[in-house]
């Protein structure tokens, strides 16, 4: 019966062919460690944004009279409204934990390296919309930090020459942030951005099964066709349209291995995230900003305006230059870096492990930077915080300047042809 | 190596906790699963705070039902004649008028246990002193030049601070600095409900999800090393 029925769809869409492809006979590299939970988590994330954010939309009000008074209608009257609005909140700051986890996944194990340098840059586009995506949905309760934050991220582009201050008001639709700013957030926040987001997922994917999953060892699972003994090709049975083209070695049906490990991911993730989301929503003030239980309110401003947690890096590197265009230049600067990341590096070796001990150095003071700059984001600026926000910003762009100098004649070890173990 | 970066990536989540007001508060202690502490609060809300600061998110009737109060009797004992039990905890306060009054209009309550702390109202409310310059006498310790009147000062009595900024104990109260704290106390409790309703709820829900997934846990990783056992 259900036989007949897939053999009757399959002649008309090819269900169980792409089935196959990209998940039951996918080959996956089988030695993934813990950072590769990133990716499944991240999808995770999005589905329940999206989700909760369906449920949410259905009660809440966009606009500047009813927003903040439909928040708290959603917290008391709405059945369980309080779970999904939390669900909502705290899968917000989990969605840039495994996105920045899954980045410096990339990072460490050169995941961006030829041939996955557009895999790369899809992953780019997916933070970049993702961070406009989480700019917008801020100011959507209407709080007054959700208030103040938008002020503060549009007023940068008042510093761009002669379009500046024209630009703010277009962004706006209006001379201050109102409601008129508010219905086209929700309007980009609710449909715009997501649909980009899924489509970018869905080109992510697609990029990735084309070349290839990377594994920690950079080792390249594909060998010619006719380049490997039989005794030695993986047992398992994998899709024509890689066994075609490539001797397949060192790898695993993506369904059920990494299928079933990702499960085990995934209730790992999930303990954190209800510890937070039944414990801890507003995570310390981080996830929920205190200022934002009041109402936004154009003529009071918090005591100290910072962004949200995710965006405190950039915003750090933002503020430690002390002109605003030029500050806002370094800013995207910062992010550009990322998106040429796979031309800085000139290197052939792509895993940490078998890489020089500059490039380790170098990616670990990165990392060190990138917290540093996350933690004074969501400090204010004092003197000693924006000299080291100086010396952070250095480190983080100094990465991408040592590894293209180095990575062209970088000393590294022999990479292995199999995986190890 | 490895787990060097796995720390410096693992504590990425776990910042300093976020910047409070520059005067040390008390500390409320206030236990929000003690309804006679509940409807304490409620009542000395009711008689002292709404008149200018409202509730306006929060209903009577949830109100009774969670700090089990019968809704009849909450009708009649515990509500303004004419109003619905599904109504909203308002009051007839003009605002443009309050503005004027006070210098700016007394905002709404619903969210002040979480915008700023149940030990911040603790601490502002039993910090009120004797200051001849404020429109009203009275200023406050954590809350430096505020507009309002020092309501409760019947109950509590009067405080002076001496010039190294050290508040006296009050003079003149209906109340012992105990009875003043406990009352106190009471409506810090029940500010922090009204801020949450769900919260109680919320947490014991939560006990039993994160019990429910570390089983699952247990039985995901035993699944997982199954199929595992033919890879080598």
């Amino acid at each position: 019966m259900f036989a007949n029925f897939m053999a009757w769809i399959d002649k008309r869409l090819p269900v169980t062919d792409c089935w196959n492809k990209h998940l039951a006979q996918y080959p996956a590299p089988k030695n993934f460690n813990f950072w590769y939970f990133f990716g499944s988590l991240a999808m995770l994330v999005l589905v329940n944004q999206i989700l909760t954010g369906i449920w949410l939309t259905m009660n809440y009000e966009p606009s500047g009279e009813g927003a903040f008074a439909s928040i708290e209608y959603i917290m008391r009257d709405v059945d369980y409204g309080w779970l999904l609005r939390y669900m909502h909140s705290t899968g917000a700051s989990a969605f840039f934990v495994v996105v920045y986890m899954h980045m410096f996944r990339g990072m460490m194990y050169g995941s961006y390296q030829k041939p996955r340098e557009l895999l790369w840059i899809f992953g780019m586009l997916i933070f970049l919309v993702l961070m406009a995506e989480a700019f917008m949905g801020y100011l959507l309760p209407w709080g007054n930090m959700s208030y103040w934050g938008a002020q503060v991220i549009i007023s940068l582009f008042g510093a761009i020459p002669v379009i500046g201050e024209e630009l703010t008001i277009w962004i706006k639709g209006d001379y201050v942030i109102s409601g008129a700013t508010l219905n086209r957030f929700f309007a980009l926040h609710v449909v715009a951005l997501p649909l980009v987001l899924v489509v970018l997922v869905f080109l992510h994917i697609l990029a990735l099964h084309e070349v290839g999953s990377n594994n920690p060892e950079g080792t390249d699972i594909k060998k010619k066709k006719g380049s490997v003994k039989p005794e030695e090709l993986s047992k398992f049975k994998f899709h024509k349209h890689y066994t075609d083209k490539y001797d397949i070695v060192d790898a695993i049906p993506f369904h059920p291995y990494y299928s079933v490990k990702d499960i085990m991911g995934v209730v790992g993730f999930l303990i954190l995230f209800c510890w937070v989301m039944f414990f801890a929503p507003e995570g310390g003030g981080y996830f929920i900003e205190a200022p934002n239980f009041e109402p936004a309110n154009g003529l009071k401003t918090p005591e100290h305006i910072v962004p949200v947690w995710y965006f405190g890096p950039f915003f750090t590197i933002l503020r430690v230059i002390p002109d605003k265009l030029l500050g806002m230049i370094t800013m995207f600067a910062a992010i550009g870096a990322l998106f040429a990341l796979p031309w800085f590096d000139r290197g052939v070796v792509k895993a940490l492990k078998f890489r020089s001990k500059a490039h380790f150095i170098n990616l670990t003071q990165f990392a060190i930077c990138f917290i540093a700059l996350g933690i004074l984001g969501t400090m204010p600026a004092t003197d000693l915080a924006n000299f080291i926000g100086r010396i952070a910003t250095f480190g983080y762009f100094g990465f991408f300047v040592a590894l293209w100098l180095y990575s062209k004649n970088e000393k590294t070890k022999p990479v292995p042809e199999r995986v190890s173990g | 190596m490895k787990k060097l970066l796995i720390t410096i990536l693992a504590l990425l989540p776990l910042m300093v906790s976020a910047a409070g007001p520059s005067v040390a508060l008390d500390k409320a202690n206030n236990d929000l699963s003690d309804k006679e502490s509940l409807k304490r609060g409620f009542e000395s809300y009711l008689n002292y705070c709404l008149g200018c600061h409202q509730l306006q998110y929060q209903r009577y009737n949830r109100t009774f039902a969670d700090l089990g109060i019968d809704e009849k009797e909450g009708v009649e004992k515990w509500m303004p004649t004419g109003e619905k039990p599904g109504d909203h905890i308002t009051n007839t306060m003009p605002a443009k008028e309050a503005a004027a009054w006070f210098g700016t209009a007394p905002p709404d309550l619903t969210l002040e246990a979480r915008f700023r702390s149940p030990d911040y109202i603790y601490t502002y409310l039993r910090t009120f002193y004797e200051d001849s310059d404020r429109p009203f006498g009275v200023n406050n310790k954590v809350f430096k030049d505020v507009g309002m009147p020092h309501v409760l000062q019947d109950l509590q009595g009067v405080r002076t601070m001496d010039d190294h900024g050290v508040l006296s104990s009050a003079t003149g109260g209906s109340m012992t600095a105990e009875e003043y704290d406990m009352f106190v106390r009471d409506l810090v409790n029940f500010l922090e409900y009204v801020g949450e309703p769900n919260k109680l709820e919320r947490e014991a829900l939560g006990y039993w999800v994160i019990g429910f997934l570390l089983i699952l846990f247990i039985l995901s990783y035993l699944l997982k090393k199954e199929y595992w056992r033919d890879v080598h």
